[in-house]
């Protein structure tokens, strides 16, 4: 092959034959995608998020939480028994998203339902804070960096948004910092989980995710914290919502 | 330039110049300054990259291990490392080596020294305000485009001095006729710039809507590794063995047959990253079929590279830039066929979003891109420098650890991760115990980063020493110039 400009043609045509048939079409296809109504509630679907929610979603982008966690649930496998959501996720539920973080892999649970199967921003802190409070022998890393530890004068009042208060002689507490709640925001703002009609529900509504769940974290108890060596002789209070 | 070795007087005729034709060493030497530049920083940024890489493998079975800072977390290392690894290394790299091939290939000197000088520079600086952005937190969020969106110009710009400097190089070339590697290496350089640019309009500067974003990153992940890196690996494949086995190319006309065929599929394959995702199921369709249509490029490749060599395998012994060569060819063959299975829904339903899919791209990454590159560093450097490597002891050390690294790496992870789709897909487990079953074999992959790590920096220092050595008479002449100068002025005033 000697003819220069020959080539140079073919390289061009088959890039560019990918560049129409996956990036152009697809773009036709579904770059026009519109709110539709939720068959259940008669809003729109998807809302936009919250104000602190959309930090949230920067918090989650920042950090890389997509290195570990997708937020796909795939009609492949067996995503749905494992009650990570009562339907297969479809492009609808990602229209309002930027950037739209699918995940390639799975080290975590998928979190693309987590709104739907933890309602309590408290234990989201909590498993944040320290996971292995919540799941012994989680491999996800602390992120302690989102929190502070604030002294207590003699006297003061723990705050009521306080993780962890220890009341020995040291007298300190755990506070979120605004980055942790609106990541928390966000996390309860995750759920793909209105009927919609090119994704119907294939199991029984009645059976709802958060209701039953195998392997959610469960409320930071206790004993729990009792046990644990990351934070000695700290009773946890968890105070009234 | 085996097989075009008939046309070789035509070639000066149309060359249009009476002057005699460049010996091969007057190529090497006009290559000099640009290349060693190119090579040492790409050597650095790989030794960075695995280092992060090794720091973020540690994470994974020690959580708490420099938890607390938040510009280590995993989350931030790993596309850091990545990164690294990717522009750092093996672009800047393989443009190195693709610059050297284009020279010999075309008989040309190479020219353009102040550009690529800058270029170097511009593309380094860029890669390390990237590595800071995410390590910061300014992650796009973009699968191998998180550097942050003021980076993508900075490299883009220094892509594109790069790149016309290479594709004029092509242009003047002496001798003209075009041989298969040169197909790989104007392809690739043609499209790097097509898919980087593309990805980043359509994902960071003007963005799409919703899961078209991960169409879009799914195309240019698998292209950035199909169409820009792995084109000027089996470029210089296609180069060294002929040269090395000394042996014309078994056939051109096979060469040719894969070269388009793989031109073709290649780009259709990324959206297999996408199977069973939130897309349009004939878009995952469309790269399955394509994705099993690779299987007629990788015969081409394998038969026409086996029947080059056979016979001469046994050289492979004796002469180092041939054992890379064929270690690098052999994984890619590996890598394929294993990208080939996991296309199909019956593998990919377990292997999809595990531990497998990383697995691939390591062996792809450096078993077959970083060998071929080594093999060809190793052949270059004394060439360009005219001095042999100092020590042949760390060259073996070198390729021991690597292939022990990238092998302990591929096998564990592939291990760790069918263990990993199996018990995801079993609902009856927990979660957190499939992933704890997984640890041992994360440990094992830890201890292949570490080798690999380790033969880098091995490779690193005698890169150094030999640039050392190489200086020394220049610093020697320096130094005595400046010396004598001083003197000089010193006997003027009295």
């Amino acid at each position: 092959m000697t003819n220069g400009p020959l080539l140079f043609l073919g390289i061009f045509a088959t890039l560019a034959s990918s560049f129409w048939g996956l990036v152009l079409v697809p773009q036709l296809q579904l770059g026009g995608q519109e709110q539709v109504t939720n068959s259940a509630t008669f809003g729109l679907y998807p809302q936009p998020r919250s104000g602190s929610a959309k930090q949230g979603a920067e918090i989650y982008r920042s950090l890389g939480c997509v290195e570990c966690h997708s937020q796909q649930v795939r009609g492949l496998g067996n995503d749905m028994a494992r009650d990570w959501g009562l339907r297969e996720t479809v492009a609808q539920d990602y229209l309002g998203d930027y950037p739209v973080l699918l995940g390639s892999q799975r080290i975590g649970p998928d979190l693309a339902n987590i709104g739907a199967r933890q309602t309590n921003a408290l234990t989201l802190l909590h498993h944040l804070f320290n996971p292995k409070l919540s799941a012994p022998g989680s491999i996800m890393p602390p992120y302690r960096f989102l929190f502070e530890e604030k002294r207590l004068k003699e006297d003061e009042k723990p705050s009521p948004e306080a993780l962890v208060i220890s009341t020995d002689q040291t007298r300190s507490e755990v506070l979120p910092r605004p980055e942790a709640t609106a990541l928390v925001d966000y996390l309860l703002s995750l759920r793909a989980d209105a009927p919609l009609y090119e994704a119907p529900f294939l199991k029984p509504s009645t059976n709802a995710i958060g209701a039953v769940s195998t392997n959610t974290v469960e409320a930071g108890s206790t004993n729990a914290v009792a046990t644990s060596n990351a934070t000695p002789a700290a009773p946890l209070t968890v105070p009234p919502k | 330039m085996i097989a075009s070795a008939s046309s070789e007087c035509s070639a000066a005729v149309t060359a249009g110049a009476v002057e005699r034709r460049l010996a091969p060493s007057e190529i090497d030497v006009s290559c000099r300054g640009p290349l060693l530049l190119l090579f040492v920083s790409g050597l650095s940024w790989l030794v960075l990259g695995l280092l992060l890489a090794l720091i973020s493998s540690i994470k994974l079975h020690a959580p708490a291990f420099l938890a607390d800072v938040p510009w280590l977390t995993f989350g931030r290392l790993r596309p850091a490392a990545m990164n690294a690894i990717l522009y750092g290394f093996a672009s800047q790299t393989a443009i190195g080596v693709s610059l050297w091939m284009m020279c010999r290939l075309g008989r040309t000197r190479l020219l353009f020294h102040t550009p690529l000088f800058l270029a170097t520079a511009l593309w380094n600086s860029g890669v390390l305000l990237g590595l800071l952005g995410i390590l910061s937190g300014g992650s796009t969020g973009f699968e191998w485009l998180e550097m942050p969106r003021f980076v993508s110009p900075i490299l883009f710009l220094a892509y594109a001095l790069i790149g016309s400097c290479a594709l004029v190089t092509f242009y003047v070339r002496a001798e003209r006729s075009i041989y298969v590697s040169q197909w790989y290496l104007v392809a690739a350089l043609f499209w790097f710039p097509w898919i980087y640019s593309a990805a980043n309009m359509l994902l960071v500067f003007f963005p799409v809507r919703g899961v078209v974003q991960s169409i879009v990153n799914a195309w240019f992940t698998n292209n950035f590794l199909g169409l820009w890196l792995a084109p000027i690996g089996l470029g210089s494949i296609y180069y060294f063995i002929p040269k090395l086995s000394g042996r014309p190319l078994y056939s051109a006309q096979l060469a040719a047959f894969g070269f388009w065929t793989l031109a073709l599929f290649t780009n259709w394959t990324g959206l297999t990253k996408l199977v069973g995702g939130p897309v349009p199921a004939w878009i995952t369709s469309a790269s399955i079929a394509a994705n099993f249509l690779l299987v007629i490029p990788l015969l081409c490749a394998a038969i026409n590279w086996h029947l080059t060599l056979r016979g001469l395998y046994w050289k492979a012994k004796s002469d180092a830039t041939l054992r890379y060569i064929v270690f690098g060819a052999a994984s890619y063959l590996a890598a394929s066929v294993i990208s080939i299975l996991l296309g199909f829904r019956e593998i990919s339903g377990v292997t999809h979003l595990t531990f497998v899919e990383a697995a691939q791209v390591q062996l792809a990454l450096f078993g077959f891109i970083a060998m071929a590159l080594f093999g060809s560093l190793l052949y270059i450097i004394p060439r360009i420098t005219q001095r042999e490597w100092p020590s042949a002891r760390t060259a073996r050390l070198h390729f021991r650890c690597s292939v022990a690294g990238i092998i302990l790496i591929f096998l564990s992870l592939a291990a760790g991760g069918i263990l990993q789709g199996f018990g995801i897909n079993n609902p009856s487990a927990p979660f957190l115990d499939v992933m704890k079953s997984t640890i041992p074999f994360i440990g094992i992959s830890t201890l292949g980063q570490l080798l690999l790590v380790a033969g880098q920096m091995a490779l690193l220092w005698d890169f150094v020493v030999l640039l050392r050595e190489y200086a020394a008479p220049l610093r020697k002449t320096t130094l005595g110039w400046v010396m004598n100068s001083e003197i000089g002025k010193g006997e003027a005033r009295s």
